[in-house]
């Protein structure tokens, strides 16, 4: 079923797509996997999952399309149910692969977005670490500077350092500080000593507020513009200051606000203190003061709070430009273009305060890496974002958008592949309905036509019978012109609806085979027999060769056997305008091994010297040859398989027309078969019949050379059942021709050895021994040298014609070699103009001339009246067994009974022929009386319909009579000498009746009859009958 | 010569005709074949005495027939007679009509047997007319010293 193929093909590419869409993920997968393996355990982890995931999914992928398979077998019955589970089976596959597209976009997006924040927080974290280095490296810095100013400041007295020191020292250390824009000493000063510090320093304190809150005239303002600080309990003057914020010099501290705080922190922790940024004096950007407290002393590390502020010397300030740290620290990075950087101070969480960055607003993504600065009671942070938005996922997307497009492709394909399949099987379903309807409509025309032409075919034979009736009335010419056409047209008719009518019969499956006992040679003859006007009109040699291997009876049905070969011949004879046909009858054994022969091409081994087509080619298609071989063949004794072929030289059929030659109603060319006329149906019949008797039917054929057709036909091994009654039918066939011919022996010239072999077959159907030679004169010095007598010569017509000269002479020497029985010769001719042209020369001594077609019936015939043996009667072909029931009954006592004295004496007569000694009854107690034992009748034939007394009852009287005799005799009651040495008496006793039915045949046997015979006696019957019993009583004997 | 040969050529076309109208079949061939040297007119003797058979049983027939109350099993068994001699010499048409008879006779019904016994009549006369008239033919040719024809 090609669906199936469809189905197939459709999983295949379907089994494909998907495994390649699979490979596709699992590649993909696995990359990231890979990737996400090394870049951290955590997804590793969650890789790893997925991957089992994976596995799982993947086998359970296999397992449904093995699933689908299994399905699509089970289901393959109910198309509904398939149908709908195909559409559920599509949904949820269309359904199934969106939802697996979405989630690979999800899962792909998401990678790429947590790549991004890694890359970011790296990033991040790194600028972080490396601000806070320099910023602690800066801060050391100023600590180391602390220290040198406790040292040297107030460790001396007086002091190693002056504000000009303190200015180029700290301007050449400058570069050991690169983020701060500056460094300031204060000193604390407590208001007792404040008088004494202003005139030893010759300036006075002056407040910072107003200072800050005038921050606009930088450069310009006057020392002197600065108010004087208020009274405090202590202050922290700017003693010195680096050359960048020298303006800062003899500002007090501790009124700044920011500083102040700063100072009390610095001085009360002992470590570096940052204030909030703030906008810078004179610069105006975003900084930090770092202050560290200088003590007089060496405090301990566990120092309280209250001995740090006693302790207390100065504030060293350290003022730090962050917005420009982070820019040169970015600068030192390479992708300062890629990340947005805030640095914030966090201290106050509700408000951090921004050190730096813009307010650009960038990705939304940032990460926040914690700044430490040293200062404990301060927090920083940076925050990093970058400064583009994350790219559309374009992997993700195309993957997943690819993966859905595979995915619906499959589907596509399954659908496709699905409707494909139902409309194929659709359109199966509609074929075989179709298919039905055709095949019941020619069952049907079939039917009408047998119905219609058994209806014509009736009125036919009246019209038929009246036309016969017609031309036995007295009519002039004319009008018995017309009635013959019109009875000739009648007869073709009816020949005509005979074939349509077994053409239908053959059709509608009406036709039966008979099994019956048939004798094949004698149905070949008579069909020759057929012909042999025909084809002695038309000059066209006729003859059948059968090999000796065929047996003589077969069991089949000869009416139809007969059908095929009149078919065939008739086709041929139609055809063949000059040369031979040829009907060749062997056992498939026989030829089966010549078969890869190739056969002689020589056109002077055909029958008629003319080519022909070979026959060979036209079996070769025959699977008894073809696959059996000639081993397998049953060499079972039941059956006979036949090959019959019949071979002419005729025109052949044309090439573009031999595939249509079996067809019903299909002539080869209108042009053609306009001559010879028929219906075309022939060869059709002829095939069914071939089919039905288990054969094969083949042609080759060659224009303007000759077809060949062969068939086979299996048949039944001759009547084995009745082997007796066989033997007894060869024996007579035997008896009859051979007893006259048997030990004769004939010569045969013709140079071709087929067409001589074909005399040779049927010469010696009749006994006759038969040699061949090829010429008149190795006959004659066959005839010289030759010890035994030759009784006939056949000549061959053309050897005659052609050594015409010779043949006179031939005549002549024939004579003179042997005086006492010259040869007889025979003359095989062919034509009729030959018959006429030779009759005129012949003599008196002249040949005899035989008339092709030979067959043994016209053979025997001929050979009788030349050679003066047998008689009248034997010379007809259909009284065969009249001689050997002539034998039989030769001398034979019959009784017959029979109330009907006609009838009585018909039977007497008929018995007499055969040489039987016939006594009359007419009535059953006479028979009965005449055959009380002893008596001396070896057959009783009685009439079973008789007044007072019928058949039956005088047979059962009889056997009752025979048993009290046999019986008494056993006993020894009666001498066995009274009843003739006789034992066992029975005398056969025959019915006979017109009417045979069965019931009468079991009736019959009841009574103790032996047999029956049917009234108008029939030799054959009659035969069978006598044969059978005359034997047994004879055994008995 | 040629009176014979037209003779014998009327001959097997009369015969050819009777065959042809089923007035005989094969048992008529039947007989002829038995007719040889030892027998030579038994073709003739045997017609001759179903002549005189038939006549006499179809005079019973009538008989049969006309009484009052027909006894059916009496005319079946001249009927069966008559079948019987006619099926001898091969006599179709009058052996098929019988056959028929006895058929009418088993459903005793006596006004189609008259009918069949009106047809059995009529056709037997022109069996008998046809048959003597062929020995007519016959015994001219034996007059003209040629040979009868054998019917096969």
């Amino acid at each position: 079923m090609s669906f199936f193929h469809v189905f197939g093909f459709g999983l295949k590419v379907g089994h494909l797509l998907l495994m390649l869409c699979c490979w596709i993920f699992s590649v993909i997968h696995m990359k990231w996997f890979a990737n996400r393996a090394a870049m951290d355990s955590k997804t590793g982890f969650l890789g790893d999952g997925v991957l089992m995931i994976w596995v799982e999914w993947w086998e359970k992928i296999f397992g449904s399309s093995c699933k689908i398979h299994h399905h699509y077998y089970q289901y393959i019955g109910s198309k509904k149910v398939r149908k709908t589970w195909w559409r559920k089976l599509l949904v949820t596959w269309v359904l199934f692969w969106t939802l697996v597209s979405f989630w690979i976009f999800w899962y792909m997006s998401s990678q790429a977005t947590e790549k991004r924040k890694e890359t970011l927080a790296s990033m991040c974290d790194e600028r972080a670490r490396m601000l806070q280095d320099q910023f602690n490296v800066s801060m050391n810095h100023v600590q180391a500077m602390s220290i040198l100013i406790s040292t040297f400041h107030h460790g001396k007295n007086p002091s190693a350092i002056d504000q000009r020191t303190f200015e180029r020292y700290t301007e050449r250390t400058a570069f050991e500080r690169p983020l701060t824009s500056g460094v300031a000493y204060a000193v604390r000063v407590l208001h007792s000593e404040r008088e004494q510090f202003e005139k030893q320093q010759g300036w006075t304190i002056k407040r910072m507020d107003t200072f800050e809150q005038n921050p606009v005239h930088k450069d310009d303002h006057a020392q002197d513009v600065l108010e004087p600080s208020p009274v405090q309990e202590e202050y922290a003057p700017v003693i010195f200051a680096q050359d960048t914020i020298a303006h800062v010099v003899s500002l007090d501290m501790l009124s700044g606000k920011e500083d102040r705080e700063n100072i009390l922190r610095a001085r009360i922790s002992g470590k570096g203190v940052l204030t909030a940024p703030f906008r810078l004096l004179k610069s105006n950007r975003l900084g930090v003061i770092l202050t560290f407290a200088v003590y007089k002393t060496d405090l301990p590390s566990n120092a309280t709070p209250h001995e740090r502020v006693q302790a207390t010397d100065g504030y060293l300030g350290g003022v730090f430009d962050i917005e420009s740290l982070v820019e040169k620290l970015l600068q030192q990075l390479a992708s300062k273009q890629a990340i947005l950087v805030n640095v914030y101070d966090t201290t106050n969480i509700s408000g951090p305060i921004s050190m730096y960055g813009s307010n650009e607003i960038g990705d939304p993504l940032e990460h926040v890496s914690n700044l430490n600065f040293g200062d404990p009671d301060r927090r920083h942070e940076m925050c990093c974002r970058f400064k583009h938005k994350a790219p559309w996922p374009w992997l993700a997307m195309m993957t997943s958008i690819g993966a859905l497009v595979i995915a619906l492709l499959v589907g596509h394909i399954f659908h496709a592949t699905v409707n494909r399949i139902a409309k194929v099987e659709d359109d199966y379903h509609e074929m075989m309905e179709l298919k039905k309807r055709a095949e019941a409509a020619d069952v049907a025309k079939s039917q009408f036509l047998a119905t219609v032409s058994h209806e014509i075919r009736t009125p036919m034979n009246c019209v038929l019978g009246m036309l016969d009736m017609l031309m036995d009335t007295n009519l002039d010419e004319t009008q018995e012109d017309y009635v013959r056409t019109a009875q000739a047209s009648g007869k073709a008719l009816v020949s005509l609806i005979n074939e349509v009518l077994d053409q239908a019969k053959i059709e509608s499956g009406k036709i039966e085979l008979e099994a019956v006992c048939f004798d094949l040679r004698a149905i070949l003859d008579d069909v020759l027999s057929l012909f042999s006007g025909k084809s002695q009109e038309k000059g066209v040699e006729l003859a059948v060769y059968i090999s000796d291997q065929v047996p003589e009876m077969l069991i089949g049905d000869p009416g139809r056997f007969r059908q095929i070969i009149t078919n065939l011949m008739g086709n041929s004879i139609k055809f063949t305008e000059k040369g031979h046909i040829f009907v060749t009858v062997h056992l498939v054994e026989e030829v089966v091994d010549s078969i890869d022969v190739e056969t002689e091409s020589s056109p002077m081994n055909t029958l008629s010297g003319l080519p022909v087509a070979d026959r060979h080619r036209s079996w070769r298609g025959f699977k008894a040859f073809s696959q059996e071989g000639p081993n397998s063949f049953p060499l079972s004794t039941d059956f006979t398989k036949l090959i019959v072929s019949v071979e002419d030289t005729g025109v052949g059929i044309p090439l573009e027309a031999q595939s249509r030659v079996f067809t019903p109603f299909m002539q080869v060319k209108p042009s053609i078969s306009r001559i010879p006329g028929g219906t075309g149906i022939g060869l059709s019949i002829s095939k069914c019949l071939v089919g039905l008797m288990n054969g094969e039917i083949g042609f080759v054929s060659t224009p303007k050379i000759g077809s060949t057709f062969t068939f086979t036909a299996v048949f039944n091994n001759g009547c084995s059942s009745s082997s007796e009654y066989k033997s007894h039918q060869i024996n007579n066939q035997a008896n009859l021709v051979s007893s006259q011919f048997k030990g004769m022996k004939a010569l045969v010239v013709d140079q071709r050895s087929t067409r001589a072999k074909v005399s040779r077959y049927h010469i010696q159907r009749l006994g006759i021994n038969v040699e061949v030679t090829s010429d008149l004169n190795h006959c004659l010095s066959i005839r010289s040298n030759g010890n035994s007598v030759i009784n006939m010569i056949f000549v061959e017509q053309e050897v005659w014609e052609r050594d015409m000269g010779l043949s006179s002479h031939f005549m002549d020497r024939l004579n003179q070699i042997d005086h006492r029985s010259p040869p007889k010769l025979f003359l095989l001719a062919n034509s009729i103009s030959f018959n006429r042209a030779s009759a005129a020369n012949a003599t008196n001594c002249g040949p005899t001339i035989i008339m092709k077609p030979l067959r043994a019936s016209m053979l025997a015939a001929s050979l009788q009246r030349v050679m003066g043996v047998g008689n009248k009667a034997n010379c007809r072909n259909g009284e065969l067994p009249a001689a050997t029931l002539h034998n039989l009954l030769l001398g034979r006592k019959i009784l017959v009974v029979d109330d009907n004295k006609l009838n009585l004496k018909v039977a007497e007569a008929a018995l007499k022929k055969y040489g039987a000694t016939v006594v009359c009854a007419d009535s059953g107690e006479k028979a009965i009386s005449m055959l009380k034992p002893p008596h001396k009748f070896d057959a009783c034939f009685m009439d079973i319909q008789m007044p007072e007394m019928d058949g039956f009852e005088a047979t059962k009287k009889i056997r009752e009579m025979e048993e009290a005799v046999n019986s008494s005799v056993q006993r020894g009651e009666v001498s066995i000498q009274t009843y003739e040495n006789i034992s066992k008496w029975h005398v056969p006793i025959l019915a006979m009746t017109a009417d045979v039915i069965h019931a009468t045949h079991e009736e019959c046997q009841r009574c103790g009859m032996d047999g029956y015979v049917s009234k108008p006696f029939e030799a054959q019957k009659l035969y069978q009958e006598v044969s059978r019993f005359f034997q047994l009583s004879s055994k008995e004997n | 010569m040629a009176y014979v040969g037209q003779l014998q050529r009327k001959f097997m076309d009369y015969t050819k005709s009777l065959y042809r109208e089923g007035i005989v079949d094969e048992q008529f061939t039947q007989l002829h074949k038995l007719q040889d040297e030892s027998n030579p007119d038994f073709v003739e003797e045997v017609v001759t005495l179903f002549f005189n058979d038939s006549e006499r049983l179809l005079n019973e027939l009538t008989n049969a027939l006309e009484q009052q109350n027909v006894d059916f099993k009496k005319v079946d068994g001249y009927v069966h007679q008559f079948k019987g001699s006619s099926s001898s010499v091969g006599a179709q048409r009058v052996k098929d009509l019988c056959i028929a008879f006895r058929t009418l006779c088993e459903l005793e019904n006596k006004e189609a047997c008259l009918r069949c016994l009106q047809q059995v009549k009529l056709e037997y006369a022109s069996f008998q007319t046809k048959l003597e008239s062929l020995f007519k033919l016959e015994k001219q040719i034996a007059e003209a010293h040629g040979t009868v024809p054998t019917l096969d």
